[in-house]
This record gives C-alpha cells, sequence and structure tokens, in this order.
C-alpha cells in the first residue's frame, strides 16, 4: 500500500525569510480587526447583551414565511427585532432586543411572542438573559481569557526560557486577537460559545507552538556550532510533516462539525476552525520568528549527535 | 522486554473492559439496560439540557425587599426597647436604610445604645448629638441573608415540588440566587408564575365606613389605614386596616374547590391558633368588611356574616386554574423575598433530540475521517494507533458516565475536536520514530527513542492545552463548563492512550513481527 505523505521528509524550506511577509499580513489582519471592531463593533448575542432569543420551527412546511412571522412579531411593538433563517428553510431565529422597564416586562414580553406563535410554529428553544448576568458573562468571559493567557505565559516561562514565554503570549494573543477580528468583520454571534472556541483555539495554537519551542530547544544544545537562524528553522521543518498531519486531522475534524453538528454548532466549529489555521500560522510565523529578535543562550551542548542512542544520552 | 510483560498486557486489558462496562450503558436503550444488562455499574453520561430538553431558571432573591422589611420589624423592636426602659423619643423612623430617632431626656448615650444593642448586639449603632442611627453590621445581613436564602430554596422547592415535574434540581448559586432546573420542561411559564408570586397572604379589617366608592388612588388614608389595590381591578381601591389579624403563616392547608355560586375558589383550614384568633375577629367584627390581601394586593372583601373559626374560602374572580396555583402557593407557603428572573432557557424536546442526532453522526463520521486519514498516512502505524483512539474514545465515554458529568452540545463538539486532537500524540511520536529512523537506527532503537524523546513534548503541549480548558472551567457556566470537562478529560485520556496503550501496540508489533524495517 502506497501511503500519504503530506509533507516530503526532509524539508528544508527557509521559513524565516517569509517572516517579513508574514509580519504584514499579520499587522493587515489585527488592523483590520481593530478597524473592524471601531466600525461594526461585535454582534453581541444575547448571552452578553440581554434580550430575548426564539428558535421557532413552521409546523406547517410549505408555507413558512419569514415575512409572516415577521409582521406578526410587529404586532408586539418589541423595539428592536430581528429575524432570520436557521440553518433550514423552516427555522427561524427571533432576537428581541431587552426591553424597557424592570424584569417583568422582559418575561411578560417572552410569554406574548410565544403566544402570538406557537399556534403556527413550534417554540423550539427559548432564551433570556437579563442585562446583569450579560455584563457578569461579559466579565467572567475577559476574565478567563486573560486567565487562560497568563497561566500559559508562566508555564512556558518555567518549562522554558522567558524569551520563548513572551513569543509565544505575542503569537497566542495575536490568534485570540483576530479570532475575535473575524466574528466582527463576518458579524457572526459572539456568545458564549463563542468565548469556548476561542480558548480552545487558544489551546490548539499553544499544543502547536509549544512542540515547535521543544524541538527549539533540543536542536539549541545539539547545533552549538550553528547560528539561531539555521536552528529555528531546521526545527520549523523538522516538526513540518507533524504540524500538518495534526492540522488536517483537527481540521477534518472541525469541516465534520461545521456539516454535519446542526446550526447551534456552526459558528463554534468556523470559529475553530480560523483558529486552527490562524494558530498553525502563528506558531511558525509569529511564535518563531519573534524568538529571532532575541540572542537565546544555547546551554549545555549535547555530547553527540549520531552514535549513541538517544535514549542513552544526557539531557 | 519488561514492557511487554503480560502483565501489563492482562492490565491494560482489564482497563479496556473496565472503560467498555462503564461506556456500554450509553448505548443501550433503558429496557435493555434494566434488564439484560443490569449487572453493569455505571449509569449513563448525564445529558445536560440542551440536549434532552428542559428548563434553567436563573433566580435572584431581591434582598433590598426583605432588609427594608427587617428594619421595619427592628423598628418596632427599638420602639419596645426605649418604651420599656421608659426613654422618650421622636422622630422614630426609617430613612435610608437606618433608622434614626432622637432622645427627648438627659440619659446618657452609651446608656441607650446598649439598650438598643441587647435587641442584638451587631447592630451598628452611630450617635450624632441626640440623634440616634442604627444599621445592620454586615454579619446582620449575612445571617438574614442565609436564613432567606435557606427558606426561598425550601418553599421554591415545595411549588416546584407539586407541580409534579420530574427531577427538579434546585440549588444556591453565589450569595442571592437560586438555580432551577428542569428536565423535560419545555414551557416553564407555570413555575415562572408560581415563583412570581411571595403569596404572602394576610387578613386585615377594611375601614367601617370608607367603602371604596369613597376613595381613588390619591385619597389620603386617616391614621392607622391605608390604600390598597384591588387584586385584580387596577381602578378599585380599598381602604384598608394596616393591623394584621390573622396571616397566612397560620395556615395549616389550602385546596382548589368552588363557591355556592359553583365558581372557582379556595378553601383553607388554620391551625389551632389561627383559628381562635380567626373566631374573635370575626365574632367581634360581623357586618364589617374582612379584607383578603395576597402581596399587597386585595383578593376580595366579603363582609363577615358570622363568626368564623379555623376555615374558610377565598372568594375572587378567579379560573379554576388560578385557584389550583392559589392553593399550591398557600399550601407551600410564603417566599420570604420575592424572585426576580435573571435567566431563562429552554429547549423543547425536538431540537434537543436533533441535537443528539447529529453530535452522534459528527462524533461517527469524525471518527471514521480521522480513523481514514491514520491508516493512509502510516499504514500499519495507523492501524494501531487507531485501536488507540477508540480505547481513547471508550475511556472518555466512561469517564463521562463514572464521574456523572453532564455531556452538552459543545461537550459533543469537545469530544469530536478531541479526536482530532488525540491522534497529534500519535502523530508526534511516529514523527518522532521515523526522524530517529531515517538518521540510521534499527526499528527497535528508533522506536524507543522516538518514544522516548516525544513523551516530554506531549506532556508540555497537552498541559498548556490544559490550562485554558481549566480556564474555561472557572469561566464555568452551564454548557461551557460541560464542554471543559469533556476537554480536560479529553486531554487526560489521550495522553494515557498514546503514552501507554500506543507503546504497547507498536513495541508489540515491532518485536513480536520482528519488524526491521519502518515506511511511512
Amino acid at each position: 500500500m502506497k501511503l500519504l505523505r503530506l509533507v516530503p521528509s526532509n524539508t528544508n524550506f527557509d521559513f524565516l525569510k517569509l517572516r517579513n511577509y508574514a509580519f504584514i499580513f499579520s499587522t493587515i489582519i489585527i488592523l483590520g480587526t481593530l478597524l473592524s471592531l471601531f466600525v461594526n463593533n461585535l454582534n453581541y448575542g444575547i448571552d452578553f447583551k440581554g434580550g430575548i432569543l426564539l428558535e421557532l420551527r413552521s409546523k406547517n412546511i410549505n408555507s413558512s414565511n419569514i415575512d409572516d412571522l415577521r409582521s406578526k412579531i410587529s404586532t408586539l411593538e418589541a423595539g428592536e427585532v430581528s429575524i432570520q433563517n436557521f440553518g433550514k428553510d423552516v427555522d427561524f431565529l427571533v432576537r428581541i432586543q431587552k426591553q424597557d422597564g424592570d424584569q417583568k416586562q422582559q418575561i411578560a414580553m417572552i410569554e406574548k411572542v410565544k403566544s402570538i406563535t406557537n399556534k403556527d410554529y413550534e417554540i423550539r428553544r427559548s432564551e433570556f438573559v437579563g442585562p446583569v448576568v450579560g455584563d457578569e458573562l461579559k466579565i467572567a468571559g475577559m476574565l478567563a481569557v486573560g486567565l487562560a493567557l497568563i497561566s500559559i505565559m508562566v508555564y512556558i516561562w518555567f518549562r522554558f526560557e522567558w524569551q520563548f514565554s513572551i513569543a509565544a503570549i505575542i503569537a497566542l494573543t495575536h490568534d485570540v486577537v483576530t479570532t475575535v477580528g473575524l466574528f466582527s468583520i463576518l458579524q457572526l454571534e459572539f456568545n458564549l460559545a463563542t468565548i469556548a472556541a476561542i480558548l480552545t483555539t487558544a489551546g490548539y495554537s499553544i499544543n502547536d507552538t509549544v512542540v515547535i519551542f521543544d524541538r527549539v530547544r533540543e536542536n539549541l544544545r545539539r547545533y552549538k556550532s550553528k547560528d539561531h537562524y539555521f536552528i529555528y528553522n531546521k526545527s520549523i521543518n523538522e516538526t513540518l510533516s507533524r504540524t500538518v498531519i495534526t492540522s488536517v486531522t483537527t481540521l477534518v475534524a472541525l469541516f465534520i462539525i461545521f456539516f454535519f453538528g446542526g446550526a447551534v454548532l456552526s459558528d463554534f466549529s468556523l470559529a475553530m476552525i480560523w483558529g486552527v489555521l490562524i494558530g498553525t500560522f502563528s506558531s511558525i510565523f509569529v511564535a518563531v520568528a519573534i524568538l529571532t529578535f532575541f540572542n537565546i543562550d544555547k546551554g549545555e551542548k549535547i555530547q553527540d549527535e549520531k552514535n549513541v542512542p538517544e535514549y542513552e544520552r544526557n539531557n | 522486554m519488561n514492557n511487554l510483560s503480560k502483565i501489563r498486557a492482562a492490565f491494560l486489558l482489564f482497563l479496556v473492559f473496565l472503560g467498555i462496562a462503564y461506556a456500554i450503558p450509553n448505548f443501550l436503550n433503558s429496557s435493555v439496560k434494566n434488564t439484560s444488562f443490569s449487572f453493569l455499574p455505571g449509569k449513563s453520561i448525564n445529558l445536560g439540557l440542551d440536549l434532552k430538553g428542559g428548563s434553567y431558571l436563573l433566580l435572584k432573591a431581591d434582598m433590598d425587599i426583605v432588609f427594608s422589611e427587617k428594619l421595619e420589624i427592628l423598628l418596632s423592636d427599638i420602639r419596645s426597647a426605649l418604651r420599656k426602659s421608659k426613654i422618650g423619643y421622636k422622630k422614630l423612623s426609617v430613612n435610608d436604610k437606618k433608622i434614626s430617632f432622637q432622645k427627648r431626656d438627659l440619659i446618657p448615650n452609651d446608656k441607650i445604645k446598649s439598650i438598643i444593642l441587647t435587641i442584638d448586639e451587631n447592630l451598628i449603632v452611630t450617635i450624632n448629638e441626640n440623634t440616634f442611627f442604627i444599621e445592620f453590621s454586615d454579619l446582620n445581613k449575612k445571617k438574614i441573608i442565609k436564613s432567606t436564602m435557606a427558606q426561598a430554596i425550601e418553599i421554591v422547592r415545595r411549588r416546584i415540588d407539586e407541580t409534579g415535574t420530574n427531577e427538579p434540581s434546585i440549588q444556591q448559586q453565589g450569595i442571592d440566587r437560586i438555580i432551577v432546573q428542569l428536565p423535560g420542561l419545555d414551557d416553564p411559564s407555570r413555575i415562572k408564575k408560581l415563583l412570581g408570586k411571595t403569596a404572602k397572604l394576610n387578613f386585615q379589617l377594611a375601614h367601617p365606613s370608607i367603602s371604596s366608592e369613597d376613595i381613588n388612588i390619591n385619597s389620603k388614608a386617616p391614621p392607622g389605614y391605608t390604600i390598597l389595590v384591588d387584586d385584580k381591578d387596577p381602578d378599585l381601591f380599598y381602604m384598608i386596616n394596616k393591623r394584621v389579624m390573622v396571616s397566612g403563616e397560620m395556615l395549616k392547608d389550602a385546596n382548589p374547590t368552588f363557591d355556592r355560586n359553583n365558581s372557582p375558589s379556595v378553601s383553607f383550614q388554620l391551625s389551632a391558633l389561627g383559628g381562635k384568633k380567626f373566631g374573635r375577629v370575626t365574632g367581634k367584627h360581623i357586618g364589617r368588611a374582612f379584607a383578603i390581601v395576597l402581596d399587597g394586593k386585595v383578593v376580595s372583601a366579603p363582609v363577615i356574616q358570622s363568626q368564623i373559626f379555623s376555615s374558610g374560602q377565598i372568594t375572587g374572580n378567579f379560573s379554576t386554574q388560578e385557584t389550583n396555583d392559589l392553593a399550591l402557593v398557600l399550601r407551600s407557603g410564603a417566599l420570604p423575598a420575592p424572585m426576580i428572573i435573571l435567566e431563562e432557557r429552554s429547549v423543547g424536546p425536538g431540537l434537543g433530540a436533533d441535537s443528539i442526532q447529529s453530535g452522534k453522526i459528527a462524533s461517527i463520521v469524525g471518527l471514521v475521517a480521522v480513523m481514514i486519514f491514520m491508516l493512509m498516512t502510516y499504514g500499519i502505524f495507523g492501524l494501531l494507533a487507531n485501536i488507540a483512539l477508540v480505547c481513547n474514545i471508550i475511556f472518555i465515554i466512561a469517564l463521562l458516565s463514572l464521574i456523572q458529568a453532564t455531556l452538552t452540545l459543545p461537550g459533543i463538539a469537545g469530544i469530536v475536536l478531541t479526536m482530532g486532537m488525540a491522534v497529534d500524540a500519535n502523530v508526534l511520536i511516529f514523527e518522532r520514530i521515523k526522524e530517529e529512523y531515517n538518521v540510521g537506527r534499527n526499528v527497535s532503537d528508533a522506536v524507543e527513542a522516538g518514544f522516548q524523546r516525544a513523551i516530554s513534548t506531549i506532556i508540555d503541549a497537552n498541559l498548556t492545552t490544559l490550562f485554558a480548558a481549566l480556564a474555561l472551567f472557572s469561566f464555568g457556566s452551564g454548557p461551557i463548563k460541560g464542554f471543559s470537562v469533556t476537554l480536560m478529560i479529553g486531554i487526560a485520556t489521550s495522553m494515557f492512550t498514546a503514552i501507554i496503550i500506543t507503546k504497547y501496540l507498536v513495541l508489540f508489533y515491532t518485536k513480536k513481527k520482528d519488524i526491521n524495517k519502518i515506511k511511512f
């Protein structure tokens, strides 16, 4: 059987030569993110904004009509309402802004929407988030992302050198920021699941970075006479096959969630597909590229390179 | 070869079988499970509300109202304490969450202070010349919150239990919040209605001469009286005596029934003490209107025809459903604080079933796709990795069942994602073996060195991912917490299967088959 080979063995590609282009690319997407955040902001879901969300399915498959639903709901005078198809033609997502007045008005509005729609529509899901909870979730979300970044930074600092930890955290922030940017530019709904997607992406990206760093650390000690540039490139090349294969398997899984996981998970998986791509990119072109700005101490040399079996060497 | 000892193999097999035993209840329907497979140890995974359908409510007890009620009680305690000690006072009132009064006589401030502190030694008393300010200390407040919440949870549980909802879960969250989870209930409007009433029931006399026709919202109440609005008609007002003659705490039972005109009403029985009081009041005030006040609104104000003792009827403009609900909330007792609904999420059974279905399809297709890819890339080694992957999935399901973690839709996504990432550890090992082999080692050495070198990378890479998962867990809200638990379990099991099981399989394959060439 002929085996699939995504990456030829013993590649010797000068990745770091591309770091300037990569830097321009990163700058563009980060500026794009900031611009989009400034112009479009984020399309916060009710988790963060507060409000009402209903998922409806038309009971009459033939005459499911978004205009009919719209006119029905407009009679409620509920303020800002958005109605869109969700996954299938007969499924609709209705979002209603938070109502003026106290909590009772909010609850009353849900009941009103339910009562005018439940004859023609099956209410598949209804959610209400009060503004207090929304703000709390927002803060908790930011804390979670911050906490994750800091704990990862400390761990890498502890396991590697401080330069690695700085490079990793910049790469990671790059990924988080641009993932947020993706949501802003495409105006995808930014909700609790998005935070989960961002943190998982961060986990994936750091995983990828650590694998390359691990090899860099090993090669720094092995090739004392070579310069850093050579060592970094070699490390990227040596791990390239793994990087590609793991990205592909993870992407395969994610695309399958995207296509088969239903409408609820589609934005979630989209965020992670982006995250895997940008995470792989940043491990090489941000994390390792930043290492080139430092003159990292090569440490104690590994005595031999070939003849002694590796497991018998001293580390 | 130590690594291939029979004991080790037996141990790994044992673990896998244990995993299968715990995982398998998830794949059986309940009737088969309870009969033919009742010997199996574990339970099925706990499905989240987003998968099995149901409602989630986050309630907050309105403590401000409780504090002001408690402050009123404290005010009357202070009044009686001052009177008992014969201390003159004026302007005793509640202002801005504080009680204040001025002393009339030249009694030392310390003495007055110590009298007040005998009511509760934790009160904060501040004195400004002749004016005393009394407020609750943090300790007082903490105690009030604690007892209020304990009582509130109990009453919420009683009310929900009375509706016959299956396996409701009611738990406190934070300081003043309650999470209510109602599996299988996709329309919580009745529960919300039931929890929306504090159901404080009072019997109070109406004014003997001022009737409803004479007053509107702007009328002025004579001392000792207050104007209350009708429960149903916002334009109907009553002049009601402030004094509560009999209160809902003296109720023994309440049931929906029909009155003489065959309209729905609620019959109630009072406790012995309540009956005695009720008898005394009704005996003394025949011919006067006796108002039934629920949560500050007048349900009805029938004229007392004759002396009534321990049982009576509440009539009003009720529907049958309303009398059912009213009887229920009266039976369960009054909530100590009004409940505010902060968050509500309901998922109907249709969406839940669809989510499970698409989750299943995504998992199976994901698994098959990843396996085919591994087989194509690594051949026999890919097959070994696939065996480890299947073991990994079995372990994840078994652990989720064992710790009874809640599986949510994002959690299923977590499992599918784990499949993609779990092979990473195998990929790291195989790539390393390939490298070691390519620099000229024999198969056995390359395998040994490959594992040796890859393990530290695997641990570093997975531990950092674990930090992200831990952050998610601490952020923890419902479905997201479920996702992070699946992710953490996935990280742990994939490290275990890659380092232990894949290694065993690879060593077994290369040694026993005496493989001396690796090609991938």
